[in-house]
């Protein structure tokens, strides 16, 4: 249990010891930090191998006094990854092995010499960036959820205490501020939830306030079941940065007259919930959380429940459900959760990436806030960049930012000099975007408008070489697999209609069926009991629309244009390129090839299984698939 | 996904029953108590027998029943023991656009078993799991925790053979 002053104690040297992080220049003297990225991309790759090494060898080239290494939450950049920043320079090497360590700290760390071959380049000019913000990728973004991922030791309350942590927490308790007033600010800044339906959080928090409870018994949660494949901006930030979390939900309780909190978080991110447990026990020996808040009388406590793999259970009702420990199933709405919610008492739940700019607008101010972004929709967005693109991993950007600016500007566009063809947001509740929309600005309204939504912030980029149907029946697969069961027009529609779309990629489709694809999906959107049900047909709604010349070259051509759809696939030999080799015919698992030596092969198509080997194996480049 | 009762028998030992005994003691009555003694058990014997199970709903005061709805609603749970090595593809969507689909095809073969299934000897066991995050390494597999990025279907050979 500390003292207010001993926080202050605290956050005056811890912020001194951080200082070559937010220096400008390295001066004589002034130590080095090295900040490795352990966030789950990076740690996929031997990143933690990494931190041991340098340990290890600053410690074997005598350099360990004076020279620190930080284990960090994610920069950004995954595709780069492993990660390596050194301060005081601020020096980004990307693509780091355990093998290059003794040369960084040799060259770099002792004499000053930069290892040139490890620096970042840029992936359309190939020039090495030195610095972090030189970088294309960092420049057009704006960190505020993000704010202190890769800047802190996560594991670390007293780094996030030296960047202002706690510090809100601690004058709203001391000044014992209105609850309304905070309420007004979070209101005043117009944030919306990030977990994707944007409904105003100020609000979201007057409802919870306003409601009565029998025994004056409310809660907080957080949604941390981040289960849109292919996003990932919840983990990192609870990888990155637990604590602007955790403050931002015992002012959440404090605002509302709750003294308990759950935080709902995937068990798949068992790096997530190894750093949430360790920033919860930290924040309970300082006496952050538990009785008596820092002698304010304030009381507030928190727990964290595991998810089990059920992406409905992202769904607010069903959520509080599996918190009860019961069948994750969603219930009707009304009564909403801030009148009842968690075991029937009024409950205020917020998604990360939410709580996370609650704690930068109690600090900055809510007109700081309202003044970024687009009218409706203030602040940033945190978008995990996904897919055939160059530079995966995290962006965070203003709202209003184009699409084009985050695929072309900060991703670098798609790899190989392939042609981008749709952006997919919002998951499996989301839709896709075409190439003629690109210059679209991003924010909850505009997106909802192309028939896709802001969903949580997946962004996944696909080039030529997807097929869009096949897409559209990847995501319904993903829904008919994690629909609950519960209402019967989620659970028989979506198979219904994946059961359509099957039969269009094995190219027995007719035009009657995209009628009838259509007819159903609004019927499904209609009546599904929650928001997974009524968002399931968004995937086939957008590609029918942006796309329905490759649904019509799939029914009336039995063609798929992109070449994915495998029963409409046909492989040929071009006897101009064949040299006769035979080499085909003996790998051909089927025997579906004939031909002599020296004479053009054939592949029969009645007997050809479509496995490609034969492609594969031709020295020639003589068959082609189409 | 085959799920049904194993037919693999019963091993545990009464340490694994007794520290079980213990969880569930302590969380008897606790409100929504069930979640985290389900993951106990599966964290204890790697699945969630039968014969675990029944100590659970006694120790609890919670219907067996019960802990089936409670176990069969969610994907975590397994009612059979996985394999000495777990492999696992991501079908996620960003390793979905790049290919997965054929790289799981490529252990199916390799392994000679059906995603959600596990080989005769006990050796390998393989699904198919939703995003594990590691997106910038897509697409993924992992093998226990060895985690393996950035593969094509030809690859899958030779990275489980160190296994075998």
């Amino acid at each position: 249990m500390k003292t207010i002053d001993q926080l202050e104690q605290i956050r005056a040297e811890i912020s001194a010891e951080m200082a070559p992080r937010f220096a400008a220049d390295r001066a004589q003297g002034v130590e080095r930090h090295i900040m490795v990225c352990a966030g789950t991309g990076c740690t996929s790759s031997k990143s933690l191998t990494i931190i041991e090494r340098f340990k290890a060898e600053l410690e074997a080239q005598g350099a360990a006094e004076h020279n620190r290494v930080v284990r960090t939450g994610c920069f950004g950049l995954c595709a780069m990854g492993p990660v390596v920043l050194v301060y005081p320079e601020g020096i980004f090497y990307s693509h780091v092995t355990p093998d290059d360590v003794p040369e960084i700290v040799s060259e770099h760390i002792l004499k000053g010499n930069l290892v040139e071959r490890l620096l970042h380049r840029e992936a359309d000019t190939g020039e090495a960036t030195h610095h972090l913000e030189d970088m294309e990728f960092y420049k057009p973004q704006m960190r505020i959820a993000l704010r202190n991922c890769g800047k802190i030791d996560p594991e670390n309350i007293d780094e996030y205490l030296a960047v202002d942590g706690y510090k809100a927490l601690t004058r709203i308790l001391t000044e014992k501020t209105p609850a309304q007033e905070i309420i007004d600010a979070v209101k005043a800044s117009g944030l919306r939830g990030r977990g994707g339906a944007g409904f105003s959080t100020g609000q979201k928090w007057q409802f919870a306030a306003n409601a009565d409870s029998e025994d004056g018994v409310k809660f907080v949660c957080c949604n941390a079941d981040e289960g849109d494949p292919g996003a990932f901006m919840d983990r990192s930030i609870l990888e990155g940065d637990p604590h602007s979390v955790i403050e931002a939900m015992i002012v959440a309780g404090y605002a509302i007259g709750a003294h308990q909190g759950y935080i709902y978080v995937r068990a798949e991110y068992p790096i997530a919930v190894h750093r949430l447990e360790v920033a919860i026990g930290q924040a309970k020996e300082y006496g952050l959380l538990g009785e008596d808040i820092l002698g304010s009388g304030f009381s507030f406590d928190l727990g964290l429940r595991l998810g089990a793999g059920a992406f409905v259970c992202g769904e607010e009702t069903a959520l509080m459900t599996s918190i009860e420990g019961r069948r994750g199933e969603p219930r009707p709405r009304p009564p909403f959760p801030a009148v009842k919610g968690l075991f029937q008492r009024p409950t205020l739940l917020n998604n990360v990436e939410t709580y996370a700019n609650v704690t930068w607008i109690l600090n900055h101010g809510a007109d700081a806030y309202a003044a970024i972004g687009t009218e409706k929709s203030k602040g940033t967005k945190v978008f995990a960049l996904g897919g055939k693109i160059t530079n995966t991993g995290l962006v965070e950007v203003p709202m209003g930012t184009t699409l084009r600016t985050i695929i072309y500007d900060i991703g670098g566009g798609c790899p190989n000099g392939k042609k981008f063809k749709a952006a997919q947001t919002g998951g499996p509740s989301g839709g896709c975007i075409p190439e003629s929309l690109i210059d679209t600005p991003i924010d909850y309204d505009s997106l909802t408008a192309i028939g896709s939504m802001m969903g949580s912030g997946g962004l996944i980029v696909m080039d030529e070489d997807n097929c869009m149907v096949d897409i559209a029946k990847f995501f319904l697969s993903f829904c008919v697999d994690e629909s609950c069961g519960k209402c019967a027009p989620c659970r028989i529609g979506t198979k219904r209609l994946y059961d359509l779309l099957d039969k269009i990629t094995k190219g027995e489709g007719t035009l009657q069926d995209l009628d009838t694809i259509e007819e159903l999906c609004y019927h499904l959107k209609d009546s599904a009991l929650c928001a997974l049900g009524q968002t399931a047909p968004n995937p086939v709604l957008s590609t029918l629309k942006h796309f329905r010349d490759e649904y019509v070259a799939h029914v009336v051509e039995k063609r798929c244009p992109a070449g994915v759809c495998k029963d409409l696939l046909r492989y040929d030999v071009d006897p101009d390129k064949c040299k006769g080799c035979t080499l085909c015919t003996r790998i051909c698992p089927a025997g579906a090839i004939s031909g002599v030596l020296r004479a053009p092969h054939s592949i029969d198509h009645t007997k050809c299984v479509k496995c490609g080997a034969c492609m594969e194996t031709c020295r020639f480049g003589a068959i082609s698939k189409h | 996904m085959p799920n049904c009762k194993t037919v693999v028998p019963y091993r545990g030992t009464p340490e694994q029953e007794e520290e079980l005994l213990r969880f569930v003691a302590e969380h008897k009555g606790q409100p929504g108590g069930v979640m985290p003694a389900l993951q106990k058990t599966q964290q204890i014997f790697g699945y969630l027998p039968e014969e675990a199970l029944i100590l659970v709903a006694e120790g609890m005061d919670v219907p067996l029943s019960e802990l089936y709805s409670v176990a069969s609603f969610y994907a975590q749970f397994s009612f059979n023991p996985k394999g000495e090595h777990q492999v696992s593809v991501c079908l996620g969507t960003a390793c979905y656009v790049k290919g997965s689909a054929d790289v799981l095809e490529a252990v199916e073969k390799k392994l000679g078993i059906r995603t959600g299934s596990i080989t005769r000897d006990g050796r390998f066991s393989l699904d198919a799991t939703r995003c594990i995050g590691a997106c910038g390494l897509a697409p993924v597999m992992t093998v226990g925790g060895d985690v393996y990025g950035r593969l094509t279907p030809d690859q899958v050979g030779a990275i489980l053979d160190k296994y075998m």
